[in-house]
């Protein structure tokens, strides 16, 4: 990036250089679509585009703090599998809407809560303790509904995850700009959100200048198992059925857009608006990709290439930077010398 | 009991209590499933086992040094395709060919991964992150989403599973369930005795440390990984011939299995410290509750989920109170013990005097 330039330069101090090369990829990826193919910038399309990944990009705003928190939550897609499963179960065994939705809500909280207790309480790393529960939950919900689908659910639910509320938008896509508009807030803007950051730089000094550790990690956990639950209601308004394999796999989308975003897997660093970059990227990508009539496996391939590059370009970057500083120290020298 | 428990090495206790668990285990399905201690449940075990425990020795020796490698169940389905492709089309090709071929592919991809993370230094997770799903979309090109069906295989390979290398009664000991038990023997000896077995552990309990006292560890995690590849295109043999039929999904969700297997068998996620044969322990323990829940009359067997993570949960959760509480008792010891000595330094006994 030419540093000479000052709009860049200020850019660069605001954003940090990590987003702009986002906004860079991003910039060509909608470029290059709507070369391939005249229907990519139409209104129906951006909102296709948006509704199909819709579950995924919400829970992956709220493992954006959890990362940056120091943490992991592989659970989330099967939290998001047994919350839709529990709404069926709900709906089969006749209760009223608005008691099962409170029940969703309530498993989500739950499940979140259970996570929380073993990570701050009993002392397991994160990643073993949601690995456990990415079982744990989907078992659960194969409990649940054993092998069979549930699907008639009223009309009107169907409807919420299916028609437009809003001029053209749905429902999930508001509530995901609209959690999005929160989660900026509380992280980048509120004391909750510097201590965030602060004890994912560094666990122990944040515990010694009196944060309360686990209660941050828990209310971010407990907040990921009622967005999970959310995005598994959605889930199921949108696609009007459930089933016990809802949502399976989706936490490693989830976690590639996190990352992609330029949020450190080791915690303390990153923002919500490089990983809603890399959310648009994926989303972009995918989209053109299956314009351009690329398979599923293969979009997934080629969003785990650019996970790997996207942390491999800087080092190698830094890498030869250093080389190129060393040897012109060198000359440097030799120069004086001489 | 108090003191043995207190003087044994922590790895040692992990290890007498990881096996009360799983005899435990066995005693506790003995009451509730008729005729459940025959030959048929230590034969499906031992086979079902074979690939799990191959794989979560693997995945073992990468989380060793600090690392995880998620791109194993890819690994598998890739190998188990190629060899596959291979010997559908070469039908006469040698048994020990089509093994080294399996061990070299799964080393290759390994070594990919291996690079990224010791040379490029991009962190494990993110690597086999990509992995996963790049060596997935490899085999879907690669095998045009066509599958390799079990009547084009040859013959010994498909005999391969039943084949025993000891019987006794009822009792056999499979092929696959022999070449697994000497990999993690193998690998055990290798780890406890060798220099550069040693060099994992010096790794994963403290990179900084290990590259102050003059280890390479970026050639040791590289190691690790190519490692790890090659016993995954192992397994991914074994999968082929204990299934045959081999589709684009063959192996998916493996990666996950085999992190349960390391860290129910007592193997610390952040490295350095585990044994392989503990996780040899884990991998029979998650197999076995896996397998005796469907024979389980009492509740349906789709609780085997919910069981298994809260299995992992409890194993885990069991290991860290208890090792906490032994921590502290040993310390409390060692003071009391100081403050005897300096006691006795200061005032000499009587009797010497």
């Amino acid at each position: 990036m030419p540093s000479s330039s000052k709009l860049a330069g200020a850019l660069r101090s605001y954003f940090g250089g990590w987003e702009l090369f986002l906004l860079a990829i991003l910039i060509v990826t909608i470029i290059a679509n709507a070369a391939i193919s005249p229907f990519f910038l139409t209104i129906g399309n951006q909102i296709n585009l948006f509704q199909l990944s819709i579950e995924k990009i919400i829970v992956a705003l709220i493992m954006t703090l959890i990362i940056i928190n120091g943490e992991i939550d592989l659970s989330v897609a099967s939290m998001m599998g047994l919350a839709a499963v529990t709404f069926g179960w709900g709906f089969q065994q006749g209760f009223p809407m608005p008691i099962v939705i409170a029940l969703v809500f309530l498993v989500g909280l739950a499940g979140g809560a259970f996570n929380a207790f073993w990570i701050t309480k009993v002392g397991i790393p994160s990643l073993v303790v949601t690995l456990a529960m990415l079982i744990g939950f989907r078992g659960l919900a194969r409990v649940l509904v054993e092998d069979r689908g549930i699907t008639d659910f009223p009309e009107w639910f169907d409807a919420l995850g299916q028609q437009p509320i809003l001029g053209p938008f749905p429902l999930s896509i508001l509530i995901f700009f609209a959690l999005l508009i929160i989660l900026i807030v509380v992280l980048q803007f509120s004391g909750f959100g510097r201590k965030v950051y602060v004890i994912g730089n560094n666990k122990d000094v944040a515990a010694f200048s009196g944060i309360n550790v686990g209660r941050v990690k828990a209310i971010l956990f407990m907040a990921a198992g009622v967005i999970s639950a959310l995005a598994g209601l959605l889930y199921a308004a949108r696609v009007g059925a459930v089933r016990g394999d809802v949502a399976l796999g989706f936490e490693l989308d989830i976690i590639t857009m996190v990352l992609l975003g330029g949020v450190s897997i080791f915690g303390g660093s990153g923002s919500l608006f490089g990983a809603l970059l890399s959310i648009l990227i994926v989303l972009n990508l995918r989209n053109g990709m299956a314009l351009a009539n690329v398979t599923g496996h293969v979009q997934t391939g080629v969003i785990g290439m650019l996970l790997i590059l996207s942390v491999l370009l800087p080092n190698i970057r830094a890498y030869f930077g250093n080389l190129y500083a060393g040897r012109k120290r060198l000359k440097q020298r030799d120069g004086k010398r001489a | 009991m108090g003191s043995i428990i207190e003087r044994m090495h922590p790895q040692t206790l992990r290890f007498t209590a990881l096996l009360a668990v799983l005899f435990l285990v066995i005693l506790f399905f003995g009451t509730q499933i008729d005729n459940y201690y025959n030959a048929r449940l230590f034969n499906r075990i031992s086979t079902s086992v074979a690939i799990i425990a191959l794989l979560a020795a693997a995945q073992a020796l990468v989380v060793l040094t600090r690392n995880i490698d998620l791109s194993v169940g890819s690994i598998v389905g890739a190998t188990a395709f190629l060899v596959g492709h291979l010997l559908a089309n070469n039908p006469g090709m040698s048994p020990i060919l089509a093994v080294l071929i399996a061990l070299a592919a799964g080393g290759l991809l390994g070594a990919v991964n291996g690079v990224l993370v010791a040379y490029g230094q991009v962190p494990a997770i993110i690597v086999t992150l990509g992995t996963l799903a790049i060596y997935r979309s490899m085999l879907v090109q690669f095998s045009g989403a066509k599958s390799i069906t079990t009547n084009t295989l040859p013959d010994w390979l498909l005999e391969m599973p039943r084949t025993d290398v000891l019987s006794f009664g009822n009792l056999d000991l499979r092929l696959t369930v022999v070449i697994t038990l000497g990999v993690v023997i193998a690998l055990h000896i290798f780890l406890m005795r060798f220099r550069l077995g040693r060099k994992f552990y010096a790794v994963g309990s403290n990179p900084e440390a290990a590259v102050v006292a003059g280890i390479d560890s970026q050639k040791v995690v590289f190691l690790a990984f190519v490692m790890c590849g090659a016993l995954s295109g192992l397994a991914g043999f074994m999968f082929l011939a204990k299934f045959g039929n081999i589709t684009v999904v063959a192996g998916l969700g493996l990666e996950l299995k085999s992190v349960a297997a390391v860290v129910v068998g007592g193997t610390n996620i952040f490295g350095g410290r585990g044994t392989v044969i503990g996780v040899l322990i884990g991998a029979i323990l998650v197999d076995l509750i896996d397998t005796s829940l469907v024979r389980w009359d009492l509740i349906s067997e789709f609780w085997r989920d919910g069981m298994l993570g809260l299995l992992i949960l409890l194993a885990v959760g069991a290991d860290a109170v208890l090792m906490q509480h032994l921590e502290k008792i040993r310390q409390q010891k060692a003071q009391l013990k100081h403050a005897r000595l300096m006691k006795a330094k200061i005032r000499p006994n009587r009797a010497e005097v």
